[in-house]
């Protein structure tokens, strides 16, 4: 406590003008772009007069489907700020041999892998997995919407708002050195004391609360709200995958939480959690943060398992092959992927029974896996399968995920791990599995519902494109890391003395650029098709002859989903629809109970994102204001007793009307 | 979810187009209280985590003071026994509640409220003494993870107790609706789980570590 | 790269021997390649578990590949068959197949980890060769600090900054710690990893067979100066040892407890640094973190721990490492806080050294 009382630190902390990194040309640089796109947003937002759409439609939205949206948007935003930065690994490395130092000096090559890793988890795989499962969870259970709507915008928010903490740490002061958990000693206070580490706890402390109420929200929605006569064992895979994730989430995040808030509570108040004396362990961290780091790999690649049975059992024009066994190997796996935290440090001088014990348990999780591979095999056997874009991504995963599940596999041996740990070995290994995996997943994903969502088809060739230039540049990217990785390179070196490994960095940056090539092509896919849209468009609302509830409504959905609550009798519900011919019904309509937007959830999150940043830069004074003024914010959002609304039957059959003239027309 | 069944009871025969939609609106179950039952399975988790930290750390003094130098037991065990019968109070308010009775609903969860205060008065004189002693959460990590866990707790209780008084003008204003008896159901759970929290940290932390 | 391949023990087909080498031709493959038994037995099992592994790999792919082409839907010859989605046979396959491989990967598992073991002692220098009897495993005491390594040998008495050398066929006995960051000792020729931890130790058994000079390096990034964090590790003949043994006795200063504070302090890219005379405890004090005078050893510290801690008198016992920083001339920059030693009649001065070597 200082003598004196003194303001200006209590309002300012320890943020200067100093802050800001005026001696970082590449920073300056992206700060410049962001401004002026920044300027150009705002100026085209005043100028089409969208600001009020924009909170009225989007921003207060609580329509699952806007969400969802607004999720994969923050996903790709997200996405190109993680891939720059893997773009600057692979270019600083691929020079930084011998005499030469690269072009990125080591306290910013530090930040920019932790910035990667943390951007693509969190930012990235997250809110794109979270985004989908909030758009078709829904649709595929016959819902109107989740249980808990509010809540769900809610969460959005806080998403946005841990995103956008990171974002800022790019121009006001710095990121985290630490590598993307921030393992102590490391990231305590005497060895990090700069705002780095801050700016990751208080990011990912606040997109974890989104994270875990939209968890609980979908289990929820998930148990509760499934339309009439689906049993559990009548849902979607993809439903199923999104069940198993979110009660991943709930059990683990809040480990998450409680390690992010002891590591904070080390940083603030000199505790002794984790720190070397006083009697701190910094192994309690470690085990700590993997026993929540374990699973949260499966919430990225369950729900990717479920994309992938859907698009594999559309495409193949065939029912998808051991449904029930598809099931329990995602509980199975649910269930493992906690006994297993502890592969991922063999090396820390754990007894060898307790290593194998973790490395056994490890290799049990590719039994359900394998099995998961077969069934998407033997879906395949004696269909027609057609091959447009969501399937080729499929097929590229299923190629590309089981080399990543051998290299898994060496790496559970704990004795073979020994080499590989911490090696580019291991890099390659879980990009492997996440590229080949969640990404992979996440493109066939956006190109198979795309049409649901906007009502108009992706372009083929542009995606075509994409999908070769990923799936080559991967390899081209990952193959030079499993062999350096084998010559007993290292991961997160900024610097090589040995210039005979040079020419592998040298692929593997040729690799990362034809990536991106492969993600501009992505994005040229969507110009393309918005361009075109009327001569993509589908009437339709099913363009695949899909099997699952999302494809009986209309492309996009109209805000209540469904007309009529559908009734279920077997799997693939809206593929027996049509078996047993049914007719879209035309009249009868009814007011829909439906929620009401409500802008409280954007508030609060933003109150807590500044009070992040208050914290982080020990801003006590605003913070205690903002800490008030979230208290203020939630108790007034709990006197909205006036939470829902009717559409009226008139404006149901308004829409519907039209739709049936649509479909009139199409025909 | 009757309307489910009669939907389904069309099912056995053959399958009509007017087979696959329900021409009612469809009313699924609230899912408010699993909901809450959810979170309040991940809010004990994290409690989990300050109790396996509290395993780990809870013996590393680091040549300062343990336990059983700093407990007051008597004065824990009447914090204990408020915390207790907050919960039984809560109890009554709950009845009082089912039986419509909005004054009496009040005056229960006043007092619940006043032994939750009471709670915490005691707890932050314990905390305020042991810092004055010298025996703050930075001395060992015994003491932090001590501070830490009984913190969050305390923290728990505080926000109980805000959301107690909120709930307490809501239910003034407007009776005992459908969405009040939720939310006082919802708080009620979350009392009586800071309860059974504390049942666990008066035995781990206090009971067994005064008495080894 | 060839030669390594044909020593493995399993019996492999030749084509995809081949297809490995020639990927892999020309490049220094040390994880494949290495000079220690350890190592040697740790890329055995590596390939081991890859082959395993490929029994289902290798036809998921090729099925893959196959059904995709066989039953794309322009092939209206391929057998269609929209309803069929289960078979019980199949899926007893589909499960017990990579049971079946996991059990046998699993055996093999538990019984490399134990032999593999860092923390056992060498029964063999390499294949079909046992430890002699009479051989003493030389002892190398190891700390990881920022951002150097620190290689005491106490039999030698002598210790080096980032050079470490080993005779051949002699059994190594790493015992190994840090300062302050979470580090990893790896030499890819000799053995696999072992974290290095501060407080802690963890242990390492290897042995080189071949001589010639090894990179070694830490495996875990610990902050800005991590990747000049080099060494080289030299396997010599015992004639040769017994010379650098004897250059770095001559060469070397000594190492108090006063150098070590102040090599403890952070750099980068340091040169190799010999020292001869080596305070015989310094290791231990490492490990206790008590190298500060005015310090408790962890060993101490645990020891009044596990009998209840030193009760409220206790409390204030804390002393810093400012005093000591600046009587050898350091700035304080990072002052820390830690348990201070107490007064005992056999150390007056409360010296923690003092009361260990009476």
């Amino acid at each position: 406590m200082p003598e004196h009382f003194d303001l200006a630190k209590m309002i300012f902390g320890r943020l200067t003008l100093e802050a800001i990194p005026y001696h970082e040309p590449i920073l300056i640089m992206t700060f410049i772009g962001v401004i002026l796109g920044g300027i150009a947003v705002v100026g085209a937002l005043t100028y089409f007069k969208l600001w009020v759409p924009l909170w009225r439609d989007w921003i207060t939205s609580i329509d699952h489907k806007k969400i969802g949206i607004m999720y994969m948007i923050l996903g790709l935003v997200m996405f190109l700020r993680g891939f720059a930065d893997a773009l600057m690994m692979r270019a600083h490395q691929a020079m930084s041999f011998g005499d030469n130092p690269g072009f990125l000096p080591p306290h910013h090559y530090d930040q920019v892998f932790s910035a990667h890793g943390v951007i693509m988890i969190f930012f990235f795989a997250m809110p794109i997995v979270t985004g989908l499962m909030n758009y078709i969870v829904p649709l595929q259970i016959g819902a109107r919407d989740v249980s808990f709507p509010f809540l769900n915008n809610f969460s959005f928010w806080m998403t946005a708002c841990g995103a956008a903490l990171i974002m800022v740490s790019l121009f006001v002061g710095e990121f985290a050195k630490t590598g993307w958990l921030a393992y102590p000693p490391l990231s305590g206070i005497i060895a990090s004391p700069d705002v780095g580490v801050d700016y990751y706890i208080w990011a990912l402390q606040i997109a974890g609360v989104g994270t875990l109420l939209s968890g609980v929200n979908l289990i929820v929605t998930i148990i509760k709200m499934r339309a009439p006569g689906m049993t559990m064992m009548k849902m979607p895979v993809f439903t199923w995958t999104a069940l198993c994730t979110n009660i991943l989430i709930v059990a683990a995040f809040p480990i998450l939480t409680a390690v992010l808030a002891m590591l904070s509570l080390d940083r603030y108040v000199d505790t002794n959690f984790f720190t070397s004396d006083l009697g701190g362990s910094a192994m309690l961290y470690v085990n700590l943060i993997w026993i929540w780091g374990h699973p949260e790999v499966y919430i990225l690649v369950l729900p990717v398992f479920g994309i992938f049975s859907e698009v594999v059992a559309t495409f193949s024009s065939k029912r998808l092959f051991g449904y029930s066994s598809m099931v329990y190997a995602t509980l199975v796996i649910t269930i493992l992927s906690y006994i297993v935290w502890l592969h991922h440090f063999f090396t820390m001088g754990a007894g060898a029974s307790v290593n194998s014990f973790f490395g056994i348990s490890t290799m049990i999780i590719s039994i359900p896996t394998g099995a998961k591979l077969f069934n998407w095999l033997f879906t395949m056997y004696h269909g027609r399968i057609r091959f447009e874009l969501p399937m080729m991504w499929t097929v590229g995963f299923m190629v590309t995920f089981v080399i990543g599940g051998m290299t898994g596999v060496m790496l559970a041996v704990p004795a073979a791990d020994f080499v590989l740990h911490n090696s580019l070995f291991l890099i390659a290994h879980f990009h492997n599995v996440i590229i080949g995996g969640v990404v992979f997943g996440a493109f066939a994903a956006i190109n198979y519902w795309f049409p649901k969502t906007f009502g108009f088809k992706l372009d083929y060739k542009w995606g075509v494109h994409s999908f070769w230039l990923w799936f080559v540049g991967f390899w081209v990217a990952f193959t030079p890391l499993y062999v350096v990785g084998l010559m007993g390179v290292t991961r997160r070196m900024s610097h090589f003395d040995d210039t005979s490994l040079q020419i592998w960095f040298q692929i593997a940056a040729v690799g990362a650029g034809l990536v991106g090539l492969g993600i501009a092509c992505f994005f040229i896919q969507i110009g393309v098709s918005i361009w075109k849209r009327k001569e993509y468009a589908d009437v339709t609302g099913d363009p695949w002859d899909g099997r699952t509830l999302e494809w009986s409504t209309s492309s996009p959905p109209p805000d209540y989903n469904f007309a009529f609550t559908p009734v279920v009798h077997e799997q693939d519900a809206w593929f027996d629809m049509k078996k047993h011919g049914f007719k879209r019904p035309t009249e009868g309509f009814i007011a829909i109970h439906m929620p009401k937007n409500t802008g409280a959830g954007f508030i609060i999150a933003a109150i807590s994102a500044v009070i992040g940043f208050a914290l982080i830069w020990h801003m006590y004074l605003p913070a205690i204001v903002g800490f008030i003024a979230l208290l203020a914010a939630i108790i007034t959002h709990t006197f909205n007793y006036n939470r829902d609304y009717h559409i009226p039957a008139e404006e149901v059959v308004a829409v519907e009307n039209e739709r049936t003239r649509l479909l009139a027309n199409h025909v | 979810m009757s309307n489910t069944h009669a939907a389904t009871a069309g099912a056995a025969g053959i399958r009509t187009s007017e087979s696959f939609y329900l021409k009612e609106e469809h009313h699924p179950e609230n899912g408010t209280m699993l909901g809450f039952w959810l979170y309040l399975m991940s809010d004990c988790l994290l409690f989990a985590m300050l109790f396996a930290a509290y395993g780990v750390l809870g013996r590393n003094y680091a040549a300062g003071p343990s336990g059983a130098d700093l407990f007051d037991l008597p004065l824990v065990a009447l914090n204990t026994a408020f915390l207790l019968l907050s919960s039984i109070t809560y109890g009554f308010a709950m009845l009082q509640m089912y039986k419509k009775k909005v004054g009496k609903t009040l005056f229960w969860l006043g007092v619940t409220g006043l032994f939750g205060l009471a709670f915490l008065s005691l707890e932050i004189y314990e905390f305020h003494h042991l810092i004055h002693e010298g025996a703050g959460p930075q001395r060992s990590a015994f003491l932090t993870s001590f501070f830490a866990l009984v913190g969050t707790h305390g923290l728990h209780v505080t926000f109980g107790i805000v959301w107690l008084v909120t709930l307490m003008f809501q239910l003034k204003k407007h009776g005992i609706t459908y969405e009040n008896k939720r939310r006082v159901s919802c708080l009620s759970m979350f009392w009586h789980f800071l309860d059974v929290v504390w049942i666990g940290v008066f035995t781990f932390v206090y009971l067994m570590g005064t008495l080894v | 790269m060839f030669k390594s391949l044909t020593m493995l023990r399993l019996k492999r087909p030749l084509l995809l021997g081949t297809l490995l080498s020639l990927l892999l031709s020309g490049c220094n493959m040390v994880s494949l390649s290495p000079s220690g038994d350890i190592a040697v037995q740790q890329k055995d099992l590596l390939i081991t578990s890859t082959w395993l592994m490929l029994i289902v790999i290798i036809p998921v792919i090729v099925l893959t590949l196959l059904f995709a082409w066989k039953y794309r839907a322009s092939n209206t010859e391929a057998t269609y068959n929209p309803e069929w989605h289960h078979s019980t046979i199949l899926e007893l396959v589909i499960w017990a197949a990579p049971l079946v491989i996991i059990i046998a990967l699993g055996a093999i598992t538990w019984v490399s980890t134990h032999e593999l073991d860092p923390y056992r002692p060498l029964e063999r220098i390499s294949e079909g060769r046992e430890v002699p009897m009479d051989t003493k495993p030389l002892v190398v005491e190891v700390v990881a600090m920022d951002w150097k390594w620190l290689f005491i040998y106490p039999e030698q008495n002598i210790a080096l900054v980032n050079e470490l050398a080993a005779p051949v066929d002699r059994p190594i006995e790493f015992h190994i710690t840090s300062t302050t960051m979470m580090n990893s000792l790896f030499i890819p020729a000799l053995a696999g990893q072992i974290y290095a931890m501060p407080g802690m130790e963890t242990k390492l058994h290897a042995v080189i067979n071949k001589e010639g000079a090894f990179e070694g390096f830490s495996g875990n990034y610990s902050g800005a100066g991590f990747s000049g964090m080099r060494f080289k590790f030299h396997g010599m003949n015992e004639a040769d040892f017994a010379n650098w043994v004897e250059t770095n006795r001559k060469d070397g200063q000594a190492l108090t407890r006063e150098t070590y504070l102040k090599l403890e302090q952070p750099s980068e890219r340091d040169p190799v640094q010999r020292f001869a005379k080596v305070d015989a405890k310094l290791f231990d004090a490492v490990l206790n973190r008590c190298v500060e005078s005015n310090r408790m050893c962890a060993r101490d510290i645990a020891a009044i721990d596990a009998k209840g801690g030193q009760g409220k008198t206790g409390t204030y016992n804390l002393a810093s490492n400012a005093m000591i920083g600046t009587k050898i001339g350091l700035n304080a920059s990072t002052q820390k806080t830690y348990v201070g030693a107490l007064c005992t009649p056999e150390a007056p001065t409360g010296l923690a050294s003092e009361a260990k070597t009476l």
